[in-house]
């Protein structure tokens, strides 16, 4: 009986620690994981007792890399549950400061962690010795998104500025100027990085996940919109809990999301472009069809494609948002607490975060519950895997190991923010 | 280009993970007690974020935490300018993408500051949200220390630029 183990303890370049392990027994796949293992870190619970105005700075501290997905979706969640509603120029802002996340955490993907794969390098380092312009470009695009989110957050990792009702502070028109000048290069670099990637060669994966993401009527997706699926699911976003469920697996620390009666689907770039490719401004769309992409791709590999396609939106969009924007008379709608339950979904740039809070009177937080984006992909990168595996059976072992490395990678799973436990219990005596 | 002459005291850290702030503590310490010309500059330490720190930098001291086994407190000093760190020390970044890597990527890309010097303190506990532990709490005075022993060394002597005082 011949039995193979494919195993990586450490994955490299992915945003925290995991490992994955394929067994293969007589030329089947007998297992195909991926396991996380970094200690959960029980923010549900952390945020229990805490007051509603605290949810935006607590949830930013989940992950280094998209701390303003945590804050988006906590500061709509809790808006929710108070009955207000932002509007207006304070809307805006949060979709720039959004935008500013999506270049640059997707600039530091597509440059540092996911181009290496393709160019056939064992990271950055290597990569940047033959390639140094590329990886310029890519760092300078990276610290444009950062120069946003220092501008509208305060500060470039974990924002300080964002509350629930809008900002503690809001930029002049004038201070939005130098941001414009970054942002026009930047559009021209984010341009010509969907050129560079889309000359890569991909292999062939079609794999059959179920795509999930937010679709907004008139918007490519941020903050808002109705969650959709390529099989027809059309919810609103107060409806997550009776459609994904998430349970606990022995070997990881972070929770598997399934769809209720349908099974491991996809969130996160692809989802996004496939299912509003419409959406998209002009420019974006025309790049993404010279780089040889439909109105959907299913390939995971093209997934740096999306991403560079979506960097090239995110500045266009921060461009469109500073030309028309007009200070508020106020940073901050006023918000009173209340007791209820609200529900938000926004897009990080791995895909969907859904968050859910349940308020006192007084606004204390009686309940909470986040669902990254990781966790919900988890199971179909497990398939990508296996498919993986199955597929190419007959190179050497460290061939095979790095092709798993790599579909790994096509997700830029961001591995820390996805850890958490479903419940904890107290015992006080 | 770099500036002639610009000099940067760079601590990096987690500020809520034990000892690993305690590149950050040594960054504190020395504000304040530098000659005016130095600039101290605290940062979480990834490697992006410490690439652009070195742009225009010619003198680049960074104090870090690191873990490779030696007796908790103990203070190396690397000169990272002349050959890469050594990455069993530096390899247990929460995200693996760090300062190894900061200082390799501005090698390969010609832009590692002309001197850059690592003080990598040995951490002996990194939990959420705990303080420096006792033992490494005792360093960040030592390290602080050699700093600015060795800043004033090198600015001293007229006539020198910084690079020549590598020892």
């Amino acid at each position: 009986m011949a039995r193979r183990t494919i195993k990586v303890d450490y994955l490299a370049r992915v945003e925290g620690e995991s490992a994955f392990k394929v067994v293969v027994r007589d030329g089947v796949i007998e297992r195909a994981e991926l396991s996380i293992f970094e200690p959960p870190r029980f923010f549900e619970a952390l945020l229990r007792g805490r007051d509603f105005s605290e949810a935006p700075d607590i949830t930013a501290r989940i992950c280094g890399i998209c701390p303003v997905a945590y804050q988006m979706s906590s500061i709509h969640a809790i808006e929710a549950a108070l009955g207000v509603s932002v509007s207006g120029p304070i809307r805006d802002l949060r979709r720039l400061l959004y935008c500013g996340e999506w270049i640059e955490s997707h600039a530091l993907h597509v440059y540092m962690l996911h181009a290496p794969d393709f160019l056939g390098y064992a990271g950055a380092i290597e990569m940047a010795r033959d390639h140094g312009d590329a990886v310029r470009r890519g760092l300078r695009l990276k610290k444009a998104g950062n120069e946003i989110l220092t501008l509208l957050g305060g500060r470039e990792i974990h924002p300080i500025n964002v509350r629930v009702g809008g900002f503690y502070r809001v930029p002049t028109r004038r201070e939005l100027q130098p941001l414009a000048e970054t942002l026009k290069w930047a559009r021209d670099a984010a341009l010509e990085t969907v050129r560079w990637v889309a000359g890569f060669k991909f292999p062939d994966a079609e794999p059959d996940h179920e795509l999930v993401a937010l679709r907004h009527p008139d918007e490519y997706p941020l903050n808002e919109g109705r969650i959709v699926s390529s099989r027809g699911l059309d919810i609103a976003v107060d409806a997550y809990d009776q459609h994904f469920e998430e349970t606990h697996l022995e070997r990881s620390t972070a929770l598997h999301s399934r769809l209720r009666g349908g099974g491991a689907y996809l969130v996160g770039p692809l989802a996004r472009y496939s299912l509003n490719f419409p959406r998209l401004s002009p420019v974006a769309q025309d790049a993404a069809r010279e780089a040889g992409l439909g109105p959907t791709c299913a390939n995971p590999y093209r997934s740096i494609i999306v991403r560079a396609v979506e960097v090239l939106y995110a500045c266009d969009e921060a461009l469109r948002i500073i030309g028309a924007y007009e200070a508020p008379d106020r940073p901050a709608v006023v918000v009173e607490p209340r007791a209820g339950v609200g529900y938000a979904a926004t897009e990080a740039p791995r895909g969907l975060l859904y968050h859910r809070y349940r308020l006192e009177a007084d606004g204390t937080i009686a309940d909470a519950r986040i669902v990254p984006p990781t966790s919900q992909n988890q199971a179909s990168i497990e398939a990508d895997l296996a498919a993986c595996v199955a597929g190419w059976l007959d190179v050497p072992d460290a061939v095979l190991r790095h092709r798993c490395e790599q579909t790994v990678r096509n997700y830029d799973p961001c591995i820390s923010c996805s850890t958490h436990f479903l419940r904890l219990e107290l015992d006080r005596g | 280009m770099a500036e002639a002459g610009r000099i940067l005291v760079l601590g990096l850290g987690n500020p809520d993970r034990g000892d690993d702030a305690v590149g950050r503590a040594v960054a504190q310490a020395l504000r304040g007690a530098l000659p005016a010309d130095v600039e101290v500059e605290e940062c979480a330490g990834e490697a992006t974020d410490i690439l652009a720190r070195l742009e225009r930098v010619d003198t680049v001291l960074i104090i870090d935490a690191c873990a490779s086994g030696a007796p908790a407190g103990t203070a190396h000093r690397f000169e990272a300018g002349r050959a890469p760190l050594p990455q069993a020390a530096f390899g247990a970044s929460t995200h693996g993408f760090g300062l190894h890597e900061a200082i390799e990527l501005a090698r390969a890309l010609g832009q590692l500051p002309p001197r850059c010097v690592v003080y990598a303190i040995e951490g002996a506990a990194f939990e959420t949200g705990a303080a420096l532990s006792p033992v490494v709490a005792a360093a960040v005075a030592e390290v602080a220390g050699r700093i600015r022993a060795e800043l004033a060394a090198a600015t001293d002597r007229p006539g020198a630029g910084p690079c020549m005082k590598l020892r």
